[in-house]
């Protein structure tokens, strides 16, 4: 077990390596750098901002520098904001970022169990058939679209009740929360409801279930023991990811609510070639990616007896 | 999926009834749980920052609610360069001269001013104060500029001081700082030494880079000068007292500003979201929740649904195809430039394909709210009346051929940004060129730093390059075209363009100054410099209740310094 755990943890320092060192010269490959702007500089004013940065060296010494760094967990100051540091920055506003996904992420799964159980059971009726064509919507739809459609929604709400139901964009209270979360949640709770759908129908037809029916097994027991139970184990396995893609995927929605997180200086960060904050800012998602996946796989094996994770 | 498998039995419309229930019974609980992490959820956002929520105007506090672009990258104004650092410094700080409500040159920390051959004087005021009460003095001026020229700041902007005696040699690290010709002769009287003769250096000393910074202040900050709230010394109508970075900030009125009589009316202006995202700006604008926002033509049916007032402004950028005058381009040829001169129209570009209203087709490189001598530049100046005329476009080709000794044009490269504007002009030029001149152009699409850097390198044939002025004189785009200024990426170089733009720079005569960016002007279209596309503009939509807020050609794009709440006259 232990061994297991020390192989994936190697494993996946090994894969966070390869992210940042892919990054760093796909990044120092791309013309320009951070200090390209739109009024021309002077030689011996780049020549100063240069050496200043290190941006001097060799690419190779910026690259042993940068790993040296990054040992020490130390991702330097950001080019453009140039008075804060790279885990200032992550620090500041990855929690914005992360109290969004835990939401998203709990609307995800929540919502997708039940109406997963919900079109499972019904399967067929107009319940299922509601559920699934919604499915489809929000599999399909691009969350920027979902994002400016239900602002608009609550823009004519609150214009048709003459007061601020919901706020339309910014971050603080609980109101400011509810729609953003809902909107970043909605293609893992479509993919999650389809999943939880299939994976209820194959149990509802396995032999235990068949068994319990047959013994008189009372039918909530059976439901809620013998069949939601072993359904929601797929479930698990994908809400690992799902969190780890939700948290760090949420550009689109911060910057349509307006919302302080994290998404928006990846994304900014690359368009400004903003070195230090994209090394960082990748490096740190990446690292939570990998860490998200070892702790489900790891989490497996409690919840799940048949897995061994020794073998 | 194992639907197939799974057979109806009887009694399994009762297994659904019950079984349902429980499901139902579960969701009551989810529901219940869901609350509560809601509940600890939000308890942990108010200590990850937040936005403070209120409406755009406020009467009882006499405050107003604004969205930002973008965050500042900091506050230190001898480094700026970007368009947010400009709106937030020209409300918290104050130069020599500022501009008044009309845009118009007014004094600011100087009461008044000479300029003379080799060199400018300013008399301070005495009532000019720091906001932490000390008076503002020459010396505050003279720590900045030379601070700004220190090769050792690298300030991006440091060009922009040149004109100050010494200021190039000292920028390039060729002269010691102390040489700068600009000395405190009193507090209250600042001598400046000119390089060369520099008319519209009262219009420079408005920029923010020339703005003061305190010595002993600077010092105190450790190097973070700019960088919070707190780091940084106001002398503007407003001072900032909180930022969260990435989220919010108060600017509020500043208490020891000399002329809070007729600048700065507000009691606060609270910056309360920071996104690019144009719709969710319109929306917070519909909500009530910001005061004022600009408009893409999508969004002007909505608005006139609405009801509101549109406005419309000149953001002051011009926009053009630049060619490539680099040696081995083929865009060197003159008649193949000309050619594509005239096979294109920018009316149609701008009435036709971008359809933004407020967008004015490009007629020159000086744009109409330019000032001449005594009217608008464009008046005394008329540029070229341009005609489209394919056919003797074709002729300008075929000569173009001939002169370059080739039997067909290869490809050529259109490096564009990757704005939905920028996209659709090149896309427009594509097919227009194709169409007309049988040219093939393949459009390189690049993010805008990645532009940057291809324009330096001359990785172009044209290029979709735009210019905003810095100052308010045509000076500001007249240097463009010098052989030597960095800014011109596609190295055109002419002797001719070069005695005009010196003359432009030193000429102590206005008309004669004047004359000159006339020629330039011709000159530009004669020799096919540059193609003018459009000189971008901005709809927009105010709150009603809030009075003289300006969007602005120079300077700061938004400019609440004048704004007053009109109170309701209920």
């Amino acid at each position: 077990m232990w061994l297991y755990i020390l192989k994936r943890v190697l494993q996946g320092l090994l894969t966070v390596w390869f992210i940042a060192t892919a990054t760093f010269f796909a990044m120092h490959n791309v013309p320009g750098d951070p200090l390209t702007n739109d009024r021309a500089m002077t030689e011996t004013t780049r020549a100063n901002l240069e050496g200043k940065y290190g941006l001097d060296q060799p690419i190779t010494t910026q690259y042993l520098i940068f790993l040296r760094n990054l040992a020490r967990g130390d991702f330097g100051i950001s080019f453009v904001q140039e008075n804060r540091e790279v885990n200032d920055i992550i620090r500041e506003h990855f929690p914005v970022s992360a109290i969004l996904g835990v939401l998203a992420v709990v609307f995800a799964a929540t919502g997708g169990v039940l109406f997963g159980a919900l079109t499972a059971l019904y399967r067929n009726r107009l319940p299922d058939y509601l559920i699934m064509f919604l499915v489809i919507l929000g599999i399909s739809v691009p969350s920027f679209v979902v994002a400016a459609l239900s602002q608009l929604s609550l823009v004519s709400l609150n214009t048709l009740v003459g007061f601020t139901v919901l706020p339309v964009a910014g971050w603080g209270t609980v109101m400011h929360m509810l729609v953003p979360a809902l909107v970043l949640g909605l293609s893992t709770m479509a993919y999650l409801t389809r999943l939880m759908r299939s994976s209820m129908l194959e149990v509802t037809s396995s032999d235990y279930v068949r068994t319990a029916k047959s013994k008189g097994v009372p039918p909530t027991r059976i439901f809620a023991r013998h069949q939601l139970r072993n359904a929601i184990l797929p479930v698990v396995t994908v809400l690992g990811p799902a969190i780890a893609a939700i948290t760090t995927g949420g550009f689109v929605v911060e910057l349509v609510f307006a919302i302080p997180g994290l998404g928006r200086y990846f994304v900014e960060a690359v368009q400004q070639l903003d070195y230090t904050v994209i090394m960082g800012t990748t490096v740190f998602y990446g690292a939570f990616l990998v860490f998200m996946v070892i702790l489900v796989d790891v989490v497996y094996g409690f919840i799940d007896p048949r897995v061994r994770l020794d073998s | 999926m194992s639907e197939s498998s799974f057979n109806s039995v009887p009694g399994d419309d009762q297994f659904v009834h019950s079984a349902g229930g429980q499901l139902a019974k579960l969701a009551v609980y989810a529901m219940a749980g869901l609350a509560l992490v809601i509940y600890l959820l939000s308890v942990l956002a108010g200590e990850a920052g937040s936005t403070t929520s209120g409406n755009a105007i406020d009467f009882e506090n006499n405050a107003i609610t604004i969205a930002l672009r973008e965050e500042p990258p900091q506050l230190d104004a001898n480094r700026a360069t970007d368009a947010s650092s400009n709106v937030v410094l020209a409300h918290v700080m104050e130069g020599l001269l500022g501009y008044d409500i009309d845009a118009q040159l007014v004094p600011g920390v100087a009461e008044r001013y000479e300029i003379r051959e080799d060199g400018a004087t300013f008399w301070l005021r005495e009532d000019a104060l720091w906001s932490d009460g000390v008076p503002v003095t020459a010396r505050d001026f003279v720590f900045s500029w030379k601070r700004v020229l220190d090769p050792e700041t690298a300030s991006q902007y440091a060009f922009i001081l040149y004109p100050i005696k010494n200021a190039e040699a000292i920028n390039r690290g060729e002269m010691p700082v102390a040489t700068l010709g600009v000395r405190a002769a009193s507090d209250r009287i600042l001598e400046v030494d000119f390089e060369r003769p520099t008319p519209y250096f009262d219009k420079l000393v408005a920029y923010l880079t020339y703005f003061p910074v305190r010595e002993d202040f600077y010092n105190s900050t450790n190097g973070r000068y700019g960088a919070d709230a707190d780091m940084l010394l106001y002398n503007g109508a407003y001072v900032l007292t909180d930022w969260v970075h990435g989220s919010t900030m108060r600017w509020v009125k500043n208490d020891k500003y000399w002329n809070r009589e007729n600048k700065g009316f507000l009691d606060e202006i609270r910056t309360a979201y920071i996104t690019q995202d144009i719709n969710a700006k319109l929306n917070l604008f519909k909500d009530g929740q910001i005061v004022d926002t600009h408009l893409l033509s999508p969004m002007l049916p909505t608005a006139m649904e609405q009801r509101w007032q549109i406005d419309r402004s000149m953001d002051g950028s011009v926009f053009y195809l630049e060619f490539n005058h680099r040696d081995d381009r083929i865009t060197r040829n003159k008649n193949f430039r000309r050619a594509l001169q005239l096979a294109q129209d920018p009316n149609e570009l701008v009435y036709k394909v971008l359809k933004e209203p407020s967008y004015l087709p490009g007629v020159s490189l000086f744009p109409a709210w330019l000032s001449g001598v005594s009217e608008s530049f464009q008046k005394e100046y008329p540029p070229v009346q341009h005609q489209m005329n394919v056919e003797k476009a074709r002729e300008h080709l075929e000569l173009a051929r001939q002169e370059l000794g080739i039997e067909e044009f290869p490809p050529l490269m259109m490096l564009a940004g990757d704005t939905p504007i920028g996209l659709l002009s090149a896309e427009y030029y594509q097919q227009l060129f194709r169409k007309h001149l049988g040219l093939e152009f393949r459009i390189d699409v690049q993010i805008f730093k990645q532009r940057l850097e291809k324009m330096r390198q001359g990785e172009f044939d044209v290029v979709l390059s735009g210019w905003g002025p810095d100052y308010n004189d045509v000076l500001t785009y007249g240097d463009l075209f010098s052989s030597w200024n960095l800014q011109n990426r596609g190295r055109y170089s002419s002797q001719d363009m070069d005695a005009l733009i010196r003359i432009a720079q030193s000429e102590l005569d206005p008309q004669k100054r004047m004359d000159a960016f006339g020629e330039i002007q011709h000159l530009l279209y004669e020799d096919v410099v540059i193609l003018p596309m459009y000189e971008r503009g901005f709809s927009f939509v105010v709150d009603p209740r809030l009075k003289d807020f300006r969007r602005r050609s120079v300077g700061p794009e938004v400019d609440y310094n004048y704004a007053y709440i009109e109170q309701s006259s209920e």
